[in-house]
């Protein structure tokens, strides 16, 4: 579904190369974990895939079902299945939760050449998934994310992910912020939309996750690279030893 | 004092092209205003109150030509039922307009004050306009007191079961229009005042608003979308004790538009909130002048405004707020930002304050920016156009403005209007 291949991407405005060749599958039905010290790239590499400014690829390729991703727009790229659950969710002031969630997926119903949601059921849609997150109605008429707990914040990002039901979802650290019920609210979240046609691939510091959400394949990713790739008891490895004995290993 | 004649000689080309009506018991008034108008001068590019603004084309004599603008779209307030008082190009039509009669509220023509029980009228006409005269002059304003042609008196007495709507057509390219309304609110009295249309291709209208203790009057305007006309609006808004004045008024378009404000606040514990939103392309100065006078304990003053520049376009801000001695637990806020679509445009503001009580508190801030790219990306990022996603930001960012309207259905329309400009221009 999503093949990522030998990516490099530095900043555009500096001399800074980030990703040095990324290498990275993630099939239909399945749940890819990456995990690795700050700063080797894993944000970036989220951002580099769903078009944000201020990268430059200077080498390799991204597609997601056979299709250039690099050559798209990002609404372009949402359109076509891809979400981005953000590692810092943005405060929207003046921009209502509600109108930002209908607009969008009104968008991509468009784009896919579907009909749009009437007011009405888009209402019942929000209110039912808003009510398996906790998220209450308070939240979904405050302006996006303006004044959310950090926990509150990450919710949302889940709940658009539930709204918008996207094939591809990469989750930056969703986990991180939250507390250990919510944790399990967001995983549940994760979990309802598991199937065959999805794929995830979830970016975490933390095996805790990865016990609520099952990866299939955990990649560890240091210095703008996979450097290893491994089944969960990779997850745990790193829990227990932390990445030296790994980098030690590669290098 | 003689004016220098770098003042002298445009004000007298001005004054020849205008002259006082013959009969009337705002007579008296009218002279008064001529006289200040001789002695202040109209405004010059030197003056440091026009330093973002240029008068030339709001005093020369013969109105600059402004092509009429026909709207694809409803009256702007058509929704909402109101009591209609309209002018062509600056002049009444009883045809057009509604019967003036309606329970709470006493509405005359400005020309029938005198042979009516209007004295209220005639004791407030260019009254409050000349209080306004200082510290700062406002030459313009006088100018209106002295020579204008029609308006309206208003005289609330209880709580009137719709808006009065006041709706300007713009009909003759060199229409030079001058309108004076006055406006007494009564002790507990409620009222929204509606205004919308560009009225003229050059429009001087200058509204004194008495508010009595415990009166309330909401005023919500539209300037109209003619790209060509040009404006010089005052408002003078007198407050009494527990009294409230909110004003909000949009602009769309216009190459010339200069709105002051100035208020009053006389008793204790009243309330003035005054805000504007404006949207401008390309050859488009719009100036938010706003003075703000506390002169008792307790009350409270809001200014917000809020300009989206795009193509070159000018916005200007210039608020005060005075609190006088004795002033005191004056809670003053105020706020001007700008959005910058290119770099091309411009806001320029001069925000201050002068405080001569000590126990207030006042806040005051101006920023100006482009579009914020981290909130772009993530409305992209779900699917959002960019078109789209920039147009929910500059709605967003008019938002603080556009809630200071306490009727949702006016709310409607406006944010209607500006999703109209912005849907135009994506
Ligand atoms: N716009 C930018 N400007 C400057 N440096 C950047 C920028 N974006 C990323 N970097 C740098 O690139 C490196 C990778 O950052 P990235 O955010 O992708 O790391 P990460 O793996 O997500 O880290 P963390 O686990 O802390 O979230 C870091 O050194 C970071 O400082
Ligand atoms: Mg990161």
């Amino acid at each position: 579904m999503l093949e990522i291949k030998n990516l490099h991407v530095k900043l555009e405005e500096e001399d800074k190369q980030i990703l040095k060749g990324v290498d990275l599958t993630v099939e239909a039905g399945k749940v890819h974990a990456i995990m690795g010290p700050n700063g080797s790239g894993k944000s970036t590499l989220s951002y580099v895939l769903s078009g944000r400014d201020g990268y430059e690829v200077t080498e390799g390729s991204a597609t997601l079902d056979g299709e250039d991703l690099l050559e798209l727009e990002p609404e372009e790229r949402a359109a076509l299945g891809l979400f981005l659950a953000f590692q810092y969710p943005v405060e929207i002031p003046g921009v209502g939760n509600m109108t930002f969630l209908r607009t969008a997926v009104n968008a991509q119903r468009k784009v896919r050449g579907e009909e749009e949601l009437s007011a009405a059921d888009f209402l019942k849609l929000v209110r039912a998934k808003a009510k398996t997150l906790k998220i209450d109605a308070d939240m979904l008429k405050r302006p996006v994310n303006v004044g959310f707990s950090g926990g509150e914040k990450k919710r949302n990002e889940i709940l658009q992910m539930a709204m918008l039901e996207p094939k591809m979802c990469i989750l930056d650290e969703t986990d991180s912020g939250l507390d250990v019920d919510a944790m399990k609210l967001v995983a549940d979240g994760v979990n309802a939309l598991r199937d065959e046609g999805r794929g995830f691939l979830v970016i975490t510091h933390y095996q805790r996750l990865l016990d609520h959400i099952k990866p299939d394949v955990v990649h560890i990713m240091a210095n703008g690279r996979i450097v290893k790739t491994g089944g969960p008891e990779l997850a745990l490895e790193v829990e227990h030893n932390g990445y030296a004995d790994i980098l030690a290993e590669v290098n | 004092m003689a004016l220098p004649e770098a003042k002298q000689s445009p004000t007298e080309a001005r004054l020849a092209s205008l002259s006082l009506p013959t009969a009337g018991c705002t007579r008296d008034a009218r002279e008064a205003a001529l006289a200040r108008v001789r002695e202040m001068g109209l405004p010059g590019r030197r003056d440091e109150y026009w330093k973002y603004t240029r008068p030339d084309t709001l005093i020369q004599p013969e109105a600059p030509k402004a092509a009429v603008f026909t709207a694809d779209e409803p009256l702007m307030f058509d929704q909402i039922d109101r009591l209609k008082i309209v002018f062509v190009d600056g002049v009444f039509s009883p045809e057009a307009s509604d019967d003036l009669s309606l329970e709470g509220v006493q509405i005359e023509r400005l020309e029938d004050i005198c042979c009516k029980d209007f004295h209220w009228a005639k004791e407030l006409y260019g009254v409050l306009e000349a209080r306004g005269q200082n510290p700062v002059p406002r030459p313009l304003a006088a100018l209106n007191t002295a020579f204008a042609a029609d308006g309206v008196a208003i005289h609330v007495t209880g709580k009137p079961s719709k808006p009065i709507c006041l709706i300007y057509k713009h009909e003759s390219e060199t229409s030079d229009a001058i309108l004076h309304h006055v406006i007494r609110v009564e002790s507990g009295a409620e009222v929204t005042i509606l205004e919308n249309g560009p009225a003229a291709s050059r429009f001087n209208k200058c509204m004194e608003i008495d508010v009595a203790d415990g009166g309330t009057l909401h005023h919500v305007r539209a300037q109209g979308r003619d790209h060509e006309r040009r404006a010089a609006t005052h408002m003078f808004t007198r407050l009494g004790e527990k009294s409230v004045y909110k004003s909000f008024t949009l602009t769309v378009n216009g190459v010339l538009t200069r709105n002051e404000q100035v208020v009053e606040l006389t008793g204790d514990e009243g309330v003035a909130h005054v805000s504007g939103a404006c949207v401008g392309d390309g050859d488009f100065l719009h100036d938010d002048t706003v003075f703000i006078t506390h002169d008792a304990v307790n009350c409270e003053s809001r200014q917000v405004f809020k300009k989206v520049l795009r193509n070159g376009a000018t916005g200007v801000f210039q608020g005060k707020i005075l609190v006088k001695e004795g002033a005191q637990k004056t809670d003053g806020y105020q706020i001007s930002q700008s959005l910058l679509l290119d770099d091309d445009s411009q806001f320029l503001a001069k925000p201050e304050l002068e405080i001569y009580a000590d126990d207030v508190a006042c806040s005051h801030g101006s920023t100006s920016g482009a579009i914020d790219e981290t909130a772009l990306f993530y409305l992209r990022s779900r699917g959002v156009p960019e078109k789209d996603a920039t147009n929910m930001l500059t709605l967003a960012f008019l938002a603080e403005a556009v809630d200071e309207i306490e009727d949702p259905a006016l709310v409607e329309d406006i944010v209607a209007r500006l999703q109209g400009w912005l849907a135009r221009r994506s």
